[in-house]
């Protein structure tokens, strides 16, 4: 089952798994997710999202089964594939002493974007963020939530068909996060941009998303709110994941 | 993936880490003053002590700092080649190691473009050093201040392949101490930045044979003899070898079907 059926999904993963040594982190994980949809990977801390969104990435590898990104297979063609995926790490990846802007134009450099190109859309998606004005400061001066948008902002840039993060609203206050949430949301909504979204928040799930249930390296529900909570038995999401997971939400 | 795309790239990567270096001060300074105090109070100290012959490329008796001087610039580009490794540990760490890798063009590329980069960094430290060294009376021909550049890109690149090895192979930031003293230090000391071989042959020629094989001791000559304005093609080969063996090395650890990275950074979550 998938979380959408479609011909030509934006992720495509199947049959895959995952171990360091010390048994299983992912075993069978297979989905995918249609375009200009918003999926959540929802699991509990230490179920294997990060670990997935390593392997969708290609900073690790896996021998069996297979992840396809527009297309692309990672493996074979990681060039393509990456080409197309915009990431938000769990931990922010901005160079604190370099400026903002800097920093972007660092992005747009490893994507090949000529000089004048990357400045329009640096501007283009700062003033999206409502960033622009501090576009000239150094990283370290921001506060997370900016910080966050800043990161968003850059995953963004090269124009990616799908964006990924990584509970990218862990040590955000309440407002920061609601903004993040939202923003993300928007994306998808108005921009038809595919976006995958790691948490263990379920307050962070609208009603019209897709979710992914992640639990300890295995798939254990996918499909919309409604379908999850159907196959679940649950009355609310947060109630479904409480049965899938055995209550281990974190 | 164009032509353009991979030289914007590079100098993408190579404008990142100018930025950072300039905005580093204290490890400029750090870089520059390490061999001062070498070559204004440690070579000063000995010059009575350690009488060196003619050897080459000297054709004449020389001075004990000037002996040193060569020594003192594989030092620099040594411990600028581990601090970009550890530097690579912190990003990784940190995670802006993973902004690279997770950037369409070839892993070994961007490896390779980081690379050069920091060598670029080393190389303008030593000229910095060699300035202020002039001042002191210890300048070289000319010619040797041109021969040395591409010398310099060539031991730069190969210490910095070698911090780029350990940085694929070492988890943890504080692993420094151990860096400083399973690598920095019996590499240096095991080679002839200080003391020329055949001094090591009549104390101990079991430690003269490790110095002759250390890289090192090669990257020295190739910067001595560079100086003297002279090419020491059996240092350069054995220079070059080191980087590619390195460097290759280097490129498997940080390899994902391969590497050591998933083992190093990994754990589920």
């Amino acid at each position: 089952m998938t979380v959408q059926e479609t011909d030509n999904p934006v992720l495509e993963i199947a049959g895959l798994n995952y171990d360091f040594g010390k048994g299983p982190v992912l075993r069978e994980v297979g989905f995918s997710v249609a375009p200009g949809r918003f999926a959540v990977l929802l699991g509990p801390n230490g179920a294997g999202k990060t670990t997935l969104i390593s392997l969708i990435t290609r900073l690790y590898d896996s021998r069996t089964g297979h992840i396809r990104v527009a297309g692309h297979d990672v493996k074979r063609q990681s060039g393509q594939a990456l080409a197309r995926i915009g990431v938000v790490f769990q931990q922010s990846t901005l160079d604190l002493d370099l400026t903002v802007r800097q920093n972007l134009r660092y992005h747009a450099a490893l994507h090949g974007l000529g000089a004048r190109e990357a400045e329009d859309r640096i501007d283009r998606e700062l003033s999206r963020f409502e960033m622009l004005e501090r576009a000239g400061e150094k990283v370290r001066n921001l506060n997370g939530g900016h910080r966050r948008r800043v990161e968003i902002a850059r995953a963004l840039l090269h124009k990616p068909d799908f964006l990924l993060l990584d509970e990218p609203t862990v040590g955000l206050d309440v407002p920061s996060r609601r903004a993040i949430v939202a923003h993300a949301h928007q994306l998808a909504r108005e921009g038809g941009i595919t976006v995958l979204w790691a948490t263990h928040l379920i307050d962070e799930i609208f009603d019209g998303d897709d979710v992914i249930v992640l639990h300890k390296g295995e798939i254990v529900a996918q499909g919309t709110v409604d379908s999850v909570n159907k196959a679940a038995g649950g009355a609310t999401i947060a109630e479904s994941f409480d049965r899938l997971t055995g209550g281990a939400r974190t | 993936m164009t032509i353009a795309h991979y030289r914007r790239c590079f100098l993408g990567i190579l404008k990142r880490e100018a930025l950072r270096f300039l905005q580093q001060r204290e490890r400029f300074v750090a870089a520059l003053v390490r061999p001062l105090v070498w070559l204004l109070i440690f070579a000063a100290g000995f010059r009575q002590v350690l009488g060196v012959s003619i050897t080459p490329p000297y054709e004449t008796y020389i001075l004990y700092e000037v002996y040193i001087t060569p020594g003192l610039i594989g030092m620099v580009q040594l411990f600028n080649g581990m601090q970009s490794s550890l530097s690579m540990v912190y990003d990784r760490e940190m995670g802006s190691m993973k902004t690279l890798l997770v950037s369409p063009l070839p892993r070994w590329f961007l490896l390779v473009s980081k690379l050069m980069a920091g060598t670029s960094v080393s190389v303008l430290q030593v000229y910095t050093f060699l300035a202020v060294a002039w001042f002191f009376d210890i300048d070289a021909p000319w010619s040797g201040y041109l021969v040395l550049l591409p010398v310099l890109f060539l031991t730069g690149m190969m210490m910095g392949a070698l911090g780029l090895l350990l940085s694929s192979a070492i988890r943890q930031l504080e692993n420094f101490a151990g860096v400083m003293n399973f690598v920095i230090f019996p590499m240096f000391f095991l080679s002839t930045a200080l003391y020329p071989l055949w001094r090591l042959q009549e104390t101990n020629p079991f430690l003269a044979r490790l110095a002759n094989w250390n890289p090192f001791t090669h990257a020295v000559e190739s910067i001595r003899f560079a100086m003297a304005g002279k090419v020491n093609p059996e240092s350069l080969i054995i220079t070059l070898s080191a980087l590619v063996v390195f460097g290759a090395l280097a490129i498997v650890g940080y390899n994902p079907a391969r590497g050591t990275l998933a083992r190093k950074t990994g754990g589920p979550g």
